[in-house]
C-alpha cells in the first residue's frame, strides 16, 4: 500500500477494506526455543476480529507457550507478532485495558467474595463491565456473596473468567479453561464461551479437547510438537478424510471375517485378525458396504451387534495427526 | 484513576484480605497480644539488670512491638506473596493495566496501617494490664522509627520472596529468619540473659537495631536514650539492601 498513494480514489477502498480485514491476532514464523527444545518452530497464525479461535493439541505441543507469547508473557526466539496492532512485547497498560486473560492455572484470593474480586478488578479498568452484569454472564449470582476460597472448581474457574471480562475487553484468551471439570461443568464453561461470541468478543482458546474446540470454535488449528499440522473450520477439518466413513459392529460368536461377504473383507483390508470379534472399517460408499453386509446378516438369520455408521469427527482427524 | 487512587483501592481489598485470614491475624495480632500478656504475668514486678536496670514489663512492651511490626511487615509480605506468586495471582495481575508497583504499594500501605495499629494496641494494653507508661514524650521519634523500620521490614519481605522458592518452603524460611534472631536480639529473653558475644552477633542484624530504637523511646533512663534515631540507620542500611534486591530479582511468575 506504501506506493500506492498517487492512485487517488481507487486507494481508497482498498485502504478501508484493509482495515476492516486488520486481523486481531497474527503471527509470522513464530518461534520459541529454550536451550536446544524448540517449543514452537515457525507458526503461522491469523485470528480475524469476533472470531473464536481454538488452539488444539496434546499436552506440551506448545499450545501455552504460544499463548503466553501473544498474551505478552514470554519473548519470542523469532518471528514477527502483532495483537491488537501491537507487538505483545513492548505494549503497556492501554494495551492490557483491551485483553482479557484466562492463565491455565491460577487460585482466586480466597478472602474476598465473588462480587468483592470483581469490584477489585473492575478498578483497574477505565470502562469496565457492571460487576453485577458480569456475574450474570458467568451464572454465579447464587454464589455472588461467597467467598472465592469456599467455590467448587467449576465456580473458581468461572470467576477467573469472569475477572478476566469485567475490563469489558476485545480480546480474550482462554487458556485450557475447562481442564479438570467434570461433565456439567464443562457444559456449563461452554455456555459461558458461547455467550462471549454473542457479545462481539475475539475469543483465543486452547484446549486439548476435541468436543470442545467442534462446540466453540469457528475456526481451528491443531498443533503437534510446536507446528501447526491442520487449520480450519471444525467440519471443513473433519471432512478431511475424504468424506471417509466408519462402519463398526461386532461378529456374532463362531463367525470370523473370512466368512463375510467379499466387498466387506475387501473394506477390512489387511486388518484380518479381529481382537473379541470388533470390526472397523473405513469406507467411501458406505451404502454399498452396509447393504452387502446386512443383507448377509438377514441370510444367515445373524445379529450384528454394536452396529454403528460413523463420520468422521474433528476428533477421529486429530487422533491421526497427533499419533 | 492515577496511581495513588489506584494504590488507595488495591489497599482497601488488602484490608479485607488481612483481616479475613486467620494466619495473618493469628501471627500478627494474636500472637504477640498473647506473648505480651504471658511475659507480663511471669515478669510483672521484676528488674531487668541492662541498661542501668529497668522495669521488666516496660523491656517487654517494646519488645513485643518489635515482633508485631516485624510480623506485619517482612513476615507477611514474604509469606503472602509467595503464596500469590506460586498461585499464580500475581502472573494474572501483571496481565491486567494495573502497574507493579502499585499493586506492591497496596499492600506495602497495609503493612504501614498494620504495624502502627498494633503499636496503638500493645501499647495501650501495656498501660492498662501493667502500668507501663505510654510514652507521650518520644512519641515523634517513636513514629519516625516506625515509618523507617515498617518501611525497611517491607523492603526486606519483599526481597525474602526471592529466595522462598514455593507456598511449602515460605513458613519455615521465614520464621527460620525471624525467630533466632528475635532470641539472639533480647526479644523473648531479656538482654542481660544474653552473652555479650551473642549480641555482638545480633547487631549486625536489623532487629536488635529496631528493639533498642523502640527501648529507648519507652525507657527514657535506659543507656541508649535518646538514641532511636541512630539505631535506624543499620535498620535502614538493610531496608536499601532489601529494596535492591527486591528491585533486582523480585518474580511475578510461579516457579515451574
Amino acid at each position: 500500500m506504501r506506493g500506492a498513494s498517487n492512485a487517488g480514489g481507487l486507494v481508497r477502498p482498498s485502504i478501508q477494506s484493509a482495515l476492516v480485514a486488520e486481523p486481531v491476532i497474527r503471527a509470522r514464523g513464530l518461534r520459541k526455543s529454550y536451550g536446544d527444545l524448540d517449543a514452537v518452530r515457525g507458526i503461522d497464525l491469523e485470528v480475524a476480529g469476533r472470531e473464536v479461535f481454538a488452539f488444539l493439541g496434546p499436552n506440551g505441543a506448545g499450545k501455552t507457550t504460544t499463548v503466553e507469547i501473544l498474551e505478552g508473557y514470554l519473548e519470542r526466539s523469532a518471528g514477527e507478532v502483532t495483537v491488537l496492532g501491537l507487538d505483545p512485547t513492548d505494549a503497556g497498560g492501554r494495551w492490557r485495558q483491551r485483553v482479557g486473560i484466562v492463565l491455565q492455572q491460577c487460585n482466586m484470593q480466597p478472602e474476598l467474595t465473588v462480587r468483592e474480586s470483581l469490584e477489585l478488578y473492575a478498578g483497574y479498568y477505565e470502562s469496565p463491565r457492571s460487576v453485577a452484569e458480569t456475574i450474570e454472564l458467568v451464572g454465579l449470582e447464587s454464589a455472588a456473596d461467597q467467598r472465592a476460597g469456599r467455590l467448587s472448581g467449576g465456580q473458581q474457574r468461572r470467576l477467573d473468567v469472569a475477572l478476566a471480562l469485567v475490563g469489558d475487553p476485545e480480546l480474550l484468551f482462554l487458556d485450557e479453561p475447562t481442564t479438570g471439570f467434570d461433565p456439567s461443568a464443562r457444559r456449563q464453561a461452554w455456555e459461558v464461551i458461547s455467550s462471549l461470541r454473542e457479545l462481539g468478543k475475539t475469543v483465543f482458546l486452547t484446549t486439548h479437547y476435541m468436543d470442545e474446540a467442534q462446540a466453540l470454535a469457528d475456526r481451528v488449528a491443531i498443533i503437534v510438537s510446536g507446528e501447526i499440522v491442520a487449520e480450519g473450520a471444525p467440519d471443513e477439518l473433519a471432512g478431511r478424510g475424504g468424506g471417509t466413513s466408519s462402519i463398526s459392529f461386532k461378529l456374532p460368536v463362531g463367525v470370523v471375517a473370512a466368512d463375510l461377504p467379499s466387498e466387506v473383507t475387501l473394506a477390512i483390508g489387511e486388518r484380518r485378525r479381529l481382537p473379541n470379534g470388533e470390526v472397523t472399517l473405513h469406507t467411501e460408499e458406505p451404502v454399498a458396504i452396509l447393504n452387502a453386509l446386512t443383507g448377509w446378516a438377514i441370510a444367515r438369520d445373524l445379529q450384528l451387534a454394536d452396529l454403528e455408521v460413523r463420520r468422521p469427527s474433528l476428533e477421529d482427524v486429530y487422533l491421526e495427526l497427533t499419533e | 484513576m492515577s496511581g495513588l487512587a489506584l494504590a488507595l483501592h488495591q489497599f482497601r481489598y488488602d484490608q479485607k484480605v488481612f483481616w479475613r485470614n486467620p494466619a495473618s491475624v493469628f501471627f500478627t495480632v494474636m500472637f504477640p497480644v498473647m506473648f505480651l500478656v504471658l511475659l507480663g504475668v511471669i515478669v510483672n514486678g521484676q528488674t531487668i539488670h541492662a541498661q542501668g536496670g529497668i522495669d521488666a514489663t516496660t523491656y517487654f512492651v517494646p519488645a513485643v512491638i518489635t515482633l508485631a511490626l516485624v510480623s506485619a511487615t517482612m513476615v507477611n509480605l514474604a509469606m503472602n506473596l509467595t503464596v500469590l506468586r506460586e498461585g499464580g495471582v500475581l502472573k494474572r495481575l501483571r496481565g491486567t493495566p494495573l502497574p507493579g508497583w502499585v499493586f506492591i504499594a497496596g499492600r506495602i500501605g497495609n503493612a504501614f496501617v498494620t504495624a502502627l495499629l498494633m503499636f496503638v494496641l500493645v501499647t495501650a494494653l501495656g498501660r492498662i494490664l501493667f502500668d507501663v507508661p505510654v510514652p507521650w514524650g518520644r512519641l515523634a521519634p517513636l513514629l519516625v522509627v516506625l515509618a523507617v523500620a515498617s518501611a525497611s521490614f517491607c523492603a526486606m519481605g519483599v526481597a525474602l520472596t526471592t529466595i522462598i522458592p514455593s507456598r511449602e518452603a515460605a513458613p519455615a524460611i521465614t520464621n527460620l529468619v525471624v525467630f533466632p534472631l528475635y532470641f539472639l536480639s533480647g526479644v523473648f529473653i531479656p538482654e542481660s540473659e544474653i552473652p555479650s558475644g551473642v549480641l555482638h552477633v545480633a547487631d549486625v542484624f536489623p532487629i536488635r537495631h529496631l528493639f533498642d530504637a523502640l527501648l529507648a523511646g519507652f525507657d527514657p533512663s535506659t543507656a541508649s536514650a535518646g538514641s532511636e534515631l541512630g539505631q535506624l540507620v543499620v535498620v535502614a542500611a538493610w531496608g536499601v539492601l532489601g529494596f535492591v534486591v527486591a528491585l533486582r530479582r523480585f518474580r511475578w511468575e510461579p516457579r515451574r
